[in-house]
């Protein structure tokens, strides 16, 4: 009769208890593996909607211009710089954009808006605006002088596709810049911001209108890996052809973002705190009441020659294994839950704030990872261990004279 | 040499302001192979004794020994190994471990000494043989009567060949046919393997099955009797 038989025939005593607990352990386990995958899966896509709306992952722009974008501040060769980020390992496309604020006025209105020069072809390989074409086509090779407008803005200015616009500004050699173009089409992101006050161009009529001479202001890639990011910005910073230039990555770009996640992320770790807590309170009550109700057994044991330590060994190796089969339990459950939803998807019933803010649809996608895997059953483990520990550390200080007294 | 002597044991209890003696100066020794009841009614210090002579205790006073040991120069390891190759113990009741056959039970004691597995099934079946449990082997305490239950805490005791059991009233739960048969298969046992055995009661019937009575009253040793 050894003690792990006998740690085991001890979680038997009170199958229902035991399986009780096990279930909790294994409960919060599974959920912590599912929150936490959303929440990962959810960031994921957040991020990618956002990138793949406008900023990309990776941009290289003037210096300064990210946050005082001057028409000056210009990327001149563009073609070099495209080149060089077309040929770095893990990049996936690439695409010039230039970009400045103009008066546009239709028959009876006049509005500011950022009037963007791009690459249509580029544009459709990875971003996702020629897909939200409401009214209209999007921009082509073959149609210059024609513009794409945000749905809002459009309403703003009273205007439609088939519509001519008024296009007034300053070129980059200071003269003004001024031009009638149509609208091909009209265009809904979702986010209020864009929709409100953008609108779209062909570069070669950017180029044009305010005489760049080939310069843009932003080369805008994006990776194959998210996880990718960081490394390929050092990397492409450490370029001599890049040394003059800035390169700046979606937190650069977007701060509001990585900022949303972080609050989301502080919020979601105080849930799981609670969920823990109470998850260990449980394992508490559990191994108090098995120390409680045995005490008089453990005095008796003591006395014929049982040492503490080998009862404080099979006390523990219960907890262990309750913690361990509700935590792989868990384990499993909750990334067959994952894997089921990844593919699945959750529909968010219209999307929350958060989500439209970064032109996300209503259904998110759970992603299981290493560390959505493993973070929360680690953390329970070690929780429900020191848990354990307490109750059965009380047992070296019983006495066995008083503990026979027990009932 | 004796199996157990107490010189001048004392135990004092304190609850709150009062002192209970609980054992005054108390002096007795046991021989080897002896069969002795400690008689006495409710309170008198029974328990209190057992326990100073099965090391469970210490006393406020006095030197208890164990086959020549001095529990007094002992440190609480030595004391707790003691206790497990010298001297056996059956309680009143919940004597056993629940989850545990009766021949688990038994060989228990064996497994916390070290000894082999085969070993173990041997003699913890020779000795539940002895004491009348042949066909329970596997039974839990909790498939097992009273009275079955007592016999296999006798054969727990019995099964390290200590010098010494002691029973708390282990006939208290039982009826007292029960409690005769169990004593009966005491008295076999201490003629069988020469142990010594002392055992506490208050029930007269039981005292009978003794050769040597202890009885005490208000923590004091009032008579000695042993008959021919
Ligand atoms: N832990 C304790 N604290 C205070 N007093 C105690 C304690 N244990 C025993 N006593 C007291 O010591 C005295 C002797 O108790 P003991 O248990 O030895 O009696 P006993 O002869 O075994 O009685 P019984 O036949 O009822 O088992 C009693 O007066 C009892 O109240
Ligand atoms: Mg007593």
């Amino acid at each position: 009769m050894n003690d792990l038989s006998l740690a085991w025939r001890n979680i038997w005593r009170h199958p229902r208890r035991s399986i009780l607990t096990m279930m909790a352990i294994g409960f919060a386990a599974m959920l912590l593996v599912f929150m936490l995958s959303f929440q990962f899966g959810s960031y994921e896509s957040m991020i990618n909607a956002s990138v793949k709306l406008a900023t990309g992952h990776l941009q290289v722009q003037g210096k300064g211009y990210n946050t005082k974008p001057e028409m000056r501040n210009v990327v001149p060769t563009p073609k070099a710089i495209m080149d060089k980020l077309s040929k770095t390992q893990g990049v996936d496309s690439v695409t010039p954009r230039a970009q400045t604020f103009v008066l546009a006025s239709s028959d009876t209105r006049i509005r500011g808006v950022l009037v963007t020069g791009v690459d249509p072809e580029r544009e459709k390989e990875v971003f996702t605006i020629p897909s939200l074409i409401r009214n209209g086509d999007y921009l082509s090779d073959k149609a210059p002088n024609t513009v794409i407008v945000g749905a809002l803005l459009a309403k703003r200015l009273n205007t439609g596709v088939g519509k001519e616009l008024t296009l007034l500004g300053q070129s980059f050699d200071g003269s003004i810049a001024a031009t009638v173009v149509t609208v091909r089409g009209i265009f809904k992101s979702g986010i209020d911001a864009v929709d409100r006050a953008a609108i779209q161009m062909l570069l070669t009529d950017f180029d044009d209108l305010f005489v760049m001479n080939g310069a843009v202001h932003t080369v805008v890639a994006i990776i194959d890996e998210l996880s990718q990011t960081a490394p390929l910005k050092a990397a492409l910073e450490k370029d001599p052809l890049l040394k003059p230039l800035a390169v700046l990555d979606w937190i650069d770009l977007t701060p509001g973002l990585k900022q949303s996640i972080q609050m989301d992320l502080v919020g979601g770790i105080i849930m799981y705190g609670i969920l823990i807590i109470v998850v260990a309170f449980s394992i508490l009550n559990t191994f108090l009441m098995a120390v409680f109700e045995r005490t008089r057994e453990f005095g008796v044991m003591m006395a014929i020659g049982t040492t503490p330590r080998r009862l404080v060994k099979v006390m523990l190796m219960e907890s262990m294994f309750m913690t361990g089969v509700g935590i792989l339990a868990g384990m499993v459950t909750g990334a067959l839950l994952t894997v089921y939803f990844s593919h699945a998807g959750i529909s968010m019933g219209g999307a929350t704030d958060l989500m439209a803010q970064y032109g996300m649809s209503g259904r998110l996608y759970p992603r299981l990872s290493l560390l959505s895997l493993l973070v929360g059953p680690t953390i329970i483990g070690v929780v429900t261990f020191l848990t354990a520990l307490f109750p059965a550390l009380k047992i070296p200080h019983l006495k066995p004279v008083d503990a026979m007294k027990a009932v | 040499m004796s199996a157990v002597t107490a010189r001048d044991v004392s135990k004092i209890y304190t609850q709150g302001d009062v002192k209970v003696t609980a054992l005054g100066k108390v002096s007795l020794t046991v021989e080897t192979g002896e069969f002795v009841a400690l008689a006495g009614p409710s309170g008198s210090g029974k328990t209190t004794l057992l326990n100073l002579i099965g090391g469970l205790d210490t006393p406020d006073g006095g030197e208890v020994t164990v086959n020549g040991m001095a529990f007094s120069t002992m440190s609480s390891g030595d004391l707790a190994e003691l206790r497990l190759t010298q001297i056996g113990f059956v309680f009143q009741s919940y004597n056993l471990i629940p989850v545990l056959t009766a021949e688990e039970n038994v060989a228990y004691i064996l497994r916390l000494q070290g000894v082999g597995k085969k070993e173990r099934q041997e003699r913890a079946r020779a000795i539940l043989n002895d004491v009348g449990l042949e066909d329970k082997y596997d039974r839990k305490p909790s498939q097992l009567s009273g009275g079955q239950q007592q016999r296999v805490a006798v054969a727990r005791a019995l099964v390290s060949n200590p010098a010494i059991i002691l029973a708390d009233e282990p006939t208290a739960n039982l009826d007292s046919k029960t409690g005769d048969s169990l004593l009966q298969m005491m008295r076999e046992m201490n003629q069988k393997h020469h142990v010594t055995f002392i055992f506490s009661t208050h029930d007269a019937m039981v005292m009978e099955a003794a050769k040597r009575i202890v009885s005490m009253k208000d923590g004091q040793i009032v008579a000695d009797k042993t008959k021919c």
